[in-house]
């Protein structure tokens, strides 16, 4: 543990001492974008990252294992077979760039990602249980450090609490916390990120911005000219990079989590777009143009990292069609074991509210499952959806 | 004309917006995209984009500025998009929103509404399904409200918007589409702080509000006990009178909601008659009610949420004794 007071880092105040008001802009401020793959495949190959062709391949097939598995979660929420959904098309570079990092100790709280879940872990099935709105599916998130949020920002205090551990734990781990764009306007995400810079905590923000929170497009969001720089404010590192490069998008979090480990916070802003709705409740024709949607197209991540392995020579080794093939077979697999989940019971609302159900707590249970028995004519009211 | 409680909430914006050029509009996407129930459709068109205002995803923001513009003399209408996502703005609610008139002695008010859509049964995510109308009715210097026809949205929208005290009106969205009556056209009002009696009856006494109106009002028609069915309506001020000359006359009572059990709006209704009716009562008053759980997430909501049957029970039990 570092010695926290002997780390003050406040300069004093010095004037410049020529009676002019300096006023700081952020125009002042170049905040410059990495890149490694460039948008029409070119790139220097003395700056890619260091990975064997093995994972080269394997950040490929990660990426369709997203987009497959995205195109699937909508066709099944068509279907009624779920609640809803948000698709992540069109962000893979940005979320299977940065997960590429995480080892299997750090802990991670996602907003829109669920691939780094499965690349720790987590089964395609869990993933439907939670859409479905079945607990057993954060369960098994919880079982591999991981928990998806659905308040935005909510989370982003609790990795610093996360980070806090870690770092008194000297544990070789950071705590991650994926958010939006939109969630760099919460409150607790402002005060999260601060109480990591505050106190040099292992935390590390991976910001997508996708360029729009539901309806609101990024530069509606914030006065800020982009996202990265905010993170100066909280006395923390920041990168921006372009999202839209897999490539790139390692090797900015690897540089972040080097450092966060070391005891810097790193916020990072990886810029994508999200193709698709916001979720499959939304209709994104009220907000944006067609056009732009097809401007972003053209800019696939997919597609752009299909043409590095192209040049590298390493596409002859992956069999594009094999790989979607797989993914699907993996979802129908999980889709199947989803649906045979056994009928959930009345007991599953008590469980888990605390350690030990209080009296009560007890006495409402037992109350309802009996009125149940008494009353069949309840479940003519009660939609049963194991199956989502 | 013909209107669902969203459409109601929706004429409502448009009548007060064209009264009164001080009521502003705003929220997570309630203009561009008119609100992800479309409660808040064509006012950016009507009304531009300096009354109708996308904000950043802020809730203390939202609900902290409205009480600012408020302050100033604007009549701010906010809209949290969930319930659910109010707590981050509870603080401002509790420190701020409530407190302006008792802290200057009435020298500076926040006549403000916060529009929020409540409650469980339309297969959303976590913290898309409370009712937490209790904990908001906690805070003193606060209304609370709760509308359950299109009539009384219509109404009671329009009363919070011109009333001088901050207003939480929370929006059944379980039955936002699923109820259409004819509304009045123009200008309505329904008065804050009184309850509405949807059935006389002579046995017993039903109260509830919201979206369990609906399921009380079949548990009734569906029974041949002769019920008095209240509609609350206003959590806070709560209209205890109606509700104990209600009971006086039947001697019976029985409180159906959604939310929580434990301190929830039903106690204080309980401890109320007990008040003012209790050598009227010839049976103790029962409860229908949300358990003291988290709300299931969608695969057992329906478990977790009071139905026709459920309320029945209670209405036997209250005329057993
Ligand atoms: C605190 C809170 N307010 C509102 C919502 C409703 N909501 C769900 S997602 C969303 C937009 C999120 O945008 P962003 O943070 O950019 O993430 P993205 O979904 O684009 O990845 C909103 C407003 C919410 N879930 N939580």
């Amino acid at each position: 543990m570092s010695d926290r007071a002997s780390d003050r880092r406040v300069p004093s105040a010095v004037g410049n001492g020529d009676g002019e008001v300096a006023v700081l802009s952020q125009a002042d401020l170049a905040v410059p974008t990495h890149q490694i793959v460039e948008p029409d495949g070119s790139y220097d190959p003395e700056v890619v990252p260091d990975l064997s062709e093995e994972e080269l391949c394997d950040l490929y097939r990660w990426m369709v294992t997203d987009r497959v598995f995205s195109r699937r979660m909508v066709n099944i929420q068509r279907r009624g077979e779920l609640g809803t959904f948000g698709s992540t098309r069109g962000q893979e570079a940005s979320i299977i760039g940065s997960a590429f990092t995480l080892e299997p100790q750090d802990w991670l709280y996602v907003g829109r990602a669920w691939t780094p879940m499965f690349m720790r872990g987590a089964s395609m099935d869990d993933m439907i249980r939670f859409w479905r709105g079945i607990e057993e599916g954060q369960q098994a998130f919880a079982k591999q450090n991981s928990q998806i949020a659905i308040s935005i920002g909510s989370h982003v205090p609790l990795v610093a609490g996360l980070a806090w551990g870690m770092q008194l734990d000297d544990a070789d781990a950071v705590a991650t916390a994926y958010i939006g764009d939109g969630a760099t306007s919460t409150g607790a995400a402002h005060e999260g990120i601060n109480l990591a810079g505050a106190l040099s905590l292992p935390a590390l923000f991976f910001c997508q911005n996708n360029q729009y929170a539901i309806s609101m497009p990024v530069d509606e969001q914030t006065g800020a000219k982009t996202l990265a720089q905010k993170a100066l404010a909280y006395g923390i590192d920041a990168i921006r990079v372009d999202g839209q490069d897999v490539l790139a998008v390692y090797d900015a979090v690897q540089t972040a989590r080097e450092r966060v480990k070391n005891g810097t916070p790193v916020f990072v802003e990886s810029v994508t777009y999200r193709l698709d709705a916001h979720t499959t409740s939304d209709d994104p024709t009220r907000y944006r143009e067609d056009e732009e949607v097809r401007a972003w197209e053209e800019n696939d991540p997919i597609e752009r990292y299909r043409s590095f392995l192209k040049s590298e020579g390493l596409w002859s080794q992956i069999d594009h069609d094999a790989i979607v093939e797989d993914i699907e077979a993996e979802f129908d697999a999980a889709l199947a074991a989803a649906n045979e989940m056994a009928e959930r019971q009345v007991a599953e609302i008590f469980a888990h509210v605390y350690e030990e159900l209080p009296p009560e707590l007890s006495r409402q249970q037992e109350a309802f499952e009996a009125l149940l028995e008494k009353r069949p004519e309840m479940y003519d009211h009660i939609e049963q959806r194991p199956k989502g | 004309m013909q209107a669902t409680i969203v459409q109601a909430v929706n004429d409502a914006l448009h009548g007060e917006m064209e009264r009164d050029d001080r009521v502003v509009v705003f929220g997570e996407d309630v203009a561009e995209s008119g609100g992800v129930f479309r409660a808040t459709d064509d006012l950016l068109e009507e009304f531009g984009s300096d009354r109708v205002v996308d904000t950043p995803l802020s809730e203390i923001a939202i609900v902290g500025g409205a009480t600012g513009m408020a302050m100033y003399g604007y009549r701010p209408v906010a809209e949290i998009q969930f319930s659910g996502f109010l707590p981050p703005a509870f603080d401002q609610l509790v420190t701020n929103a409530s407190r302006i008139r008792w802290r200057t002695r009435g020298e500076l008010t926040a006549p403000m509404v916060v529009r929020t859509p409540y409650g469980a049964g339309v297969r959303a995510l976590e913290h898309h399904s409370e009712s937490l109308e209790g904990a908001y009715a906690h805070i003193p210097g606060l209304k609370v409200v709760v509308p359950s026809t299109p009539a009384d949205t219509k109404g009671l929208l329009t009363a919070s918007i011109r009333d001088p005290d901050p207003v939480l009106f929370m929006e059944p969205k379980r039955i936002y589409r699923s109820v259409r009556e004819e509304i009045p056209e123009g200008d309505h009002e329904v008065p804050l702080g009184e309850a509405a009696v949807r059935r006389e009856g002579a046995d017993v006494t039903v109260v509830g509000w919201g979206a369990m109106m609906p399921p009380t009002l079949e548990a009734v028609d569906d029974s041949d006990v002769d019920a008095e069915v209240i509609d609350l309506r206003t959590i806070s001020p709560m209209d205890t009178e109606t509700v104990a000359e209600s009971v006086k006359k039947t001697g019976r009572c029985v409180v159906v909601h959604e939310g929580p059990r434990t301190l929830g709006v039903g106690s204080e209704l309980v401890a109320r008659i007990n008040d003012e009716a209790l050598m009227y009562l010839e049976a103790p008053i029962e409860r229908v009610a949300g358990f003291d759980t988290q709300v299931p997430l969608l695969s057992m909501e329906d478990f977790y949420l009071p139905h026709p049957p459920r309320i029945r029970d209670g209405i036997e039990r209250a005329l057993s004794d």
